[in-house]
């Protein structure tokens, strides 16, 4: 008989790990497989060019629940910020950019009725971010129960709106549900700021900003509350907070050690086996991998009813960010920029119309002509990155669709010329200081990462895939329909982001133990 | 000076209704329309020898039974036959056929995918699902959700209430319809490429948007939650063109003593002391009532036919904002016979309904594209109807009229107004297109009218060429609709009313707003309610 206390979860990404540590604090005996050689999943740190590091996927820390930076003390474990509340810079091929930070924005050509619209937005855009924030630490309500959780959460969640008073209420249930170009249309005459801040709504997705539900993505990033910010040591070091305070508390976590499949028996999961063919009993399994991993690779269809198949086949989970890493021979010079700006946030997205027209190209299975870029140089805030002198450009480039016509193999390299070429135009010496260039296409996060469709939240972040249909109706709660399966990864509420808080509510969820759903 | 118990401005399909539940209610009740003819875009026009144009809108089906049965339109002649079927065609000469006999549409179905037959059911049931919670609410006014109001929380929990009568999985449909896109949603259920393409269309019709964005599946629920005879989803042709239906409206509304002044526009809405009081129109004369009801758009309404003075700044700006963009075109065509579609060789019944020219989602997105870039779609989509077939009423026998919807069509060229020339390159390439699948197909040809975004702005008074008075996104749906706030049908300034496609639930002629806004109007007058709320049973 499985001791009823143990836990295996199936990768460490850091919501696999903010689950194995809110788990281990509770008293349970956790153990946290990885398939690769270092903690972290999509959120780590690696070398990608000799004396180079990087932050592979996601770059800026602008999502971390602040309960689990306190609840896990992860200062306390080793999470230093080499950089708090960047700014954003709009560059221009001209040199003059405008500088976004806080409700300000500067710049040449910004009119006094922009700068006032920009106050404003900000204003709105908080609150309204809050809603959705709120409903992020969170375990989704079911609709249609007698569940007194369930009723108090909605009742909370229709208190949350009702509280922004009758003008922002308006505003909120007006502009959620659409897009972007028309809000910022409404609000703002410059193209720059129109187009930088329509990355909000666009990055990591399917969408363009004229694809309704840009607002709602564009909320969901606004949501983490604080600024945007940079880890000492890369997104790994926020990893390697967590799974020290998971092991802390006693969770084991055992790297290079990929599971083959879930094991089920009489239709309760019992276990997880390993590719060198090990097997691990557990009473409960969890698992950080994104849905289609997990039960078409893991589980097997088989386990389930024909119904969840198909919808867990319709996630939609294709991703169309790629990320583009350069080591520098020096700092690169953009064309107008100080040097102390430089550390900033920097995007190219010189208008609205550009970024839809990048969009364009993905619809048809295309990499975007004219890329959108959102670009940091995380060795000016740490210098632990790269050699002395030398430096790390990491850019998040879109737009990549996932199931490329062409196809990646032959099309790689061409993009990662027209990237460098885009970037040279804003930054015209560049190409002489690039001493080693990598890309990693929505394919390559697939292979590297594990995740069906090289998407980063698992799965786009859309109206009709949160909450209580994330990943789908049924299993948001994070139970599944085998017994002792739970899932805590980014596939499931409140979506990716390095936020940690898919896994804390998990945890959360198996242990108030709770009614499940079979569907 | 005359004076009125309500004045309605503009003599459209809602206007004719609301005006007919006024007048049926005792109200001394006016209707003043800036064309010769009534209907506003549900009209009959012969514009050519002995042919009849339903010139705007062209078939029916979303127009509420309610309505027409508390109106009686049956009485005052209205007759809408459904159709004979539809079909979509591939530009490789390949097809697929909607059929009456629904195991002759399965085995259709089939001859293209087995999976998708299968998958078909579950679609329609998906659909139907939907539609039925959905017109519970057409006819009735939407709530504030912002107020406490006893009325609108009152509201707010009936619908709540019916949502719980849905089973789970049913509300997460609702909430899934109501944000994705018509390509997503579609690729849930179905592989292949034509019959993705040919329900695709139903999701773009009308609006700007594409078919990838998210938002679109909502919009071709909104096109099947109509019905012809109670057979819901269905279409009809209504006899003697859509003008046949305003005729029908104003008749009943002229037996119960309304009156109709033609010919002259609205210039301004008087307003006196913070209050409506009356019209002023073009040709000088002043009407004056208690109760002004505008049907026409609401950008129009405030921008065009009012004193910015009148008005709140904030809510001028709104009005400003209210997205109304036109997407669309229309080609009206008398022809000397029936042109002989290459798909269609041996089936001819499926020229009995809609007729589309597409064969991939990929090709609708593209189209979208032109627009986005300011021009209409180089291969645009067509939805082609020949009304004659059913209703030979409508030209000289043996004689054909043709309908051609087009999507994209933008409301400005380049960023610059249309003109002659470049309406008739529009429709030559809309002609072209035709002839492609119909070779020959021109020389049928007798006449064409040709309405971009501006003829339906000059002529129907549609702001922006916008077919259905404001575009129906979740920012301008229920109490969204036409701004927060402004949802159940009473203007800014007391006295003053509105009833067209602008409020909820919004555009096709579902003559829903104009009924709506009537009982909201007999509510402030205190008296009893004449026009039905909710739905009919099934």
């Amino acid at each position: 008989m499985t001791d009823k206390n143990t836990v295996v979860i199936i990768g460490a990404g850091h919501n696999g790990l903010s689950c194995a540590a809110y788990l281990a604090k509770a008293g349970r005996k956790v153990m946290v497989l990885e398939a690769n050689e270092q903690v972290g999943g999509m959120a780590v740190t690696r070398e990608f060019a000799p004396g180079f590091r990087v932050s592979p996927v996601a770059h800026l820390l602008n999502m971390l629940d602040q309960n689990i930076s306190n609840e896990l003390k992860l200062d306390a474990h080793g999470l230093k910020m080499a950089r708090k509340d960047m700014g954003t810079i709009a560059l221009a091929e001209s040199g003059r950019h405008l500088r976004f930070s806080g409700d300000q924005v500067i710049g040449e050509g910004v009119s006094g009725e922009d700068r006032q619209a920009m106050v404003e937005y900000h204003r709105f855009m908080k609150r309204f971010a809050a809603v959705i924030g709120g409903l992020h630490n969170r375990v989704p309500p079911r609709i249609r129960t007698s569940n007194t959780d369930d009723i108090l959460g909605l009742a909370k969640t229709a208190w949350s709106i009702r509280r922004l008073g009758t003008a922002d209420m308006r505003e909120f249930l007006r502009i959620t549900g659409i897009n972007i170009y028309d809000v910022l249309k409404e609000n703002f005459e410059h193209p720059m700021i129109q187009g930088a801040l329509s990355l909000d709504g666009v990055l990591g997705s399917f969408l363009g900003p004229r694809s309704n539900n840009s607002v709602f993505c564009a909320l969901h990033r606004w949501s983490g509350g604080g600024g945007i910010g940079q880890a000492v040591g890369g997104m790994g070091a926020v990893s390697q907070a967590i799974a020290n305070a998971a092991g802390s508390h006693g969770a084991e976590i055992r790297t290079s050690s990929r599971v083959s499949q879930i094991l089920v028996a009489n239709g309760r999961a019992e276990g997880v086996e390993l590719d060198t063919g090990e097997k691990i009993m557990a009473a409960t399994v969890i698992s950080n991998a994104d849905p289609k991993t997990t039960f078409f690779k893991l589980l097997g269809a088989r386990h389930i009813e024909a119904g969840l198949v198909r919808k867990i086949h319709n996630f939609r989970q294709g991703g169309n960010a790629s990320k583009l890493h350069l080591a520098l021979a020096g700092i690169p010079e953009f064309t107008g920029l100080d040097k102390d700006q430089a550390g900033d946030r920097l995007v190219i997205a010189p208008d609205i119309e550009y970024v839809e027209r990048a969009f364009n190209h993905a619809k048809y299975g295309e990499y975007s002509a004219e890329p959108v870029a959102e670009i940091t140089i995380p060795s000016l805030n740490d210098d632990s990155l790269a050699p002395d002198g030398r430096h790390v450009l990491s850019v998040v480039v879109q737009y990549t669709p996932y199931q490329l016509k062409a196809g990646w193999p032959g099309s790689k390299q061409v993009f990662v010329d027209k990237c460098i070429d885009l970037i040279a135009r804003y930054a015209p010496g560049i190409r002489e200081q690039v001493l080693h260039a990598e890309l990693l296409t929505p394919v390559d996060i697939e292979r590297e990462f594990h995740v069906s469709g090289g998407h980063w939240h698992h799965g786009e972040l859309a109206l009709d895939q949160f909450l209580m249909m994330r990943p789908v109706p049924g299993m948001a709660q994070y139970h599944t329909p085998v017994d002792g399966l739970y899932l805590c990864g980014a596939g499931s509420h409140p979506g990716g982001g390095v936020m940690g808080s898919a896994g804390r509510n998990a945890a959360r969820a198996l242990l108030a133990g709770g009614q499940r759903r079979s569907t | 000076m005359k004076k009125y118990d309500a004045i309605i401005i503009g003599a459209g399909h809602n206007g004719l209704t609301n005006a007919a539940y006024l007048a049926k209610a005792g109200l001394k009740t006016l209707v003043v329309e800036k064309n010769d003819y009534i209907g506003g875009a549900t009209v009959s026009l012969n514009l050519h020898e002995d042919w009849i144009y339903s010139n705007c809108s062209y078939v029916c089906s979303l127009l509420r039974p309610e309505v027409y049965r508390s109106l009686n339109l049956a009485k005052y002649g209205l007759q809408v036959v459904p159709y004979a079927g539809s079909v979509t065609m591939a530009e490789n000469g390949d097809y697929i056929g909607h059929y009456i006999d629904h195991d002759v549409s399965r085995r259709e179905m089939q001859r293209h995918s087995l999976r998708d037959a299968d998958a078909a059911v579950r679609f329609d049931r998906d659909i139907m699902r939907q539609c039925r919670y959905i017109r519970k609410f057409l006819l009735r006014t939407a709530p504030d959700p912002a107020s406490f109001r006893p009325r609108d929380i009152m509201e707010m929990v009936y619908m709540a209430k019916e949502v719980l009568k849905l089973t789970e999985d049913v509300v997460y449909d609702m909430l899934r319809f109501y944000t994705m896109s018509i390509s997503d949603f579609l690729d849930e259920y179905f592989e292949n490429p034509l019959i993705k393409a040919s329900k695709a269309g139903s999701g773009i019709i009308g609006s700007a948007m594409g078919v990838m964005s998210p938002g679109t599946a909502y919009v071709l629920l909104h096109h099947k939650m109509g019905d012809v005879d109670g057979s819901m989803g269905a279409w009809g042709f209504a006899r003697g063109g859509m003008g046949a239906i305003a005729k029908a409206m104003n008749d009943c509304f002229e037996e119960h003593g309304g009156e109709l002044v033609t010919g002259s526009g609205v210039d301004r809405i008087i307003v006196k002391n913070g209050r409506t009081v009356g019209v002023a129109l073009d040709n000088g004369n002043d009407y004056y009532a208690d109760v002004v009801v505008s049907n026409m758009t609401f950008p129009r309404t405030f921008l065009e036919c009012m004193d910015a003075g009148d008005l709140e700044p904030g809510f001028l700006k709104k009005v400003r904002n209210f997205k109304i963009r036109g997407s669309s075109g229309k080609i009206n065509i008398a022809l000397d016979g029936l042109p002989q579609f290459t798909a269609l060789k041996d089936n001819p019944e499926l020229s009995g309904g809609d007729m589309h020219l597409i064969d991939s989602v990929e090709r609708l997105e593209r189209a979208y594209d032109d627009w986005k870039n300011g021009t209409w779609s180089k291969d645009p989509y067509v939805d082609m109807l020949i009304p004659t077939m059913t209703d030979p009423t409508m030209a000289p026998p043996g004689k054909h009229f043709m309908s051609v919807f087009v999507q994209y069509v933008p409301p400005k060229v380049n960023g610059g107004d249309w003109t002659d020339e470049l309406r008739d390159q529009f429709g030559e390439t809309v002609l072209t297109q035709i002839e492609k699948y119909a070779p020959g197909f021109r020389e049928l040809i007798r006449h064409v009218e040709i309405r971009t975004p501006r003829e339906l702005e000059d002529e129907v008074g549609l702001t922006s060429g916008n077919i259905f008075q404001g575009e129906l996104t979740m920012d301008q749906l229920l109490f969204n609709r036409p701004i927060p706030g402004y949802a159940q049908y009473r203007g800014p300034l007391k006295g003053l009313y509105m009833c067209g496609s602008s409020n909820h639930p919004g555009g096709g002629v579902m003559a829903a707003p104009g009924a709506n806004a009537a009982r909201e109007i007999l509510r402030d007058l205190r008296k009893p309610n004449n026009v039905p709320e909710g739905w009919l049973d099934d």
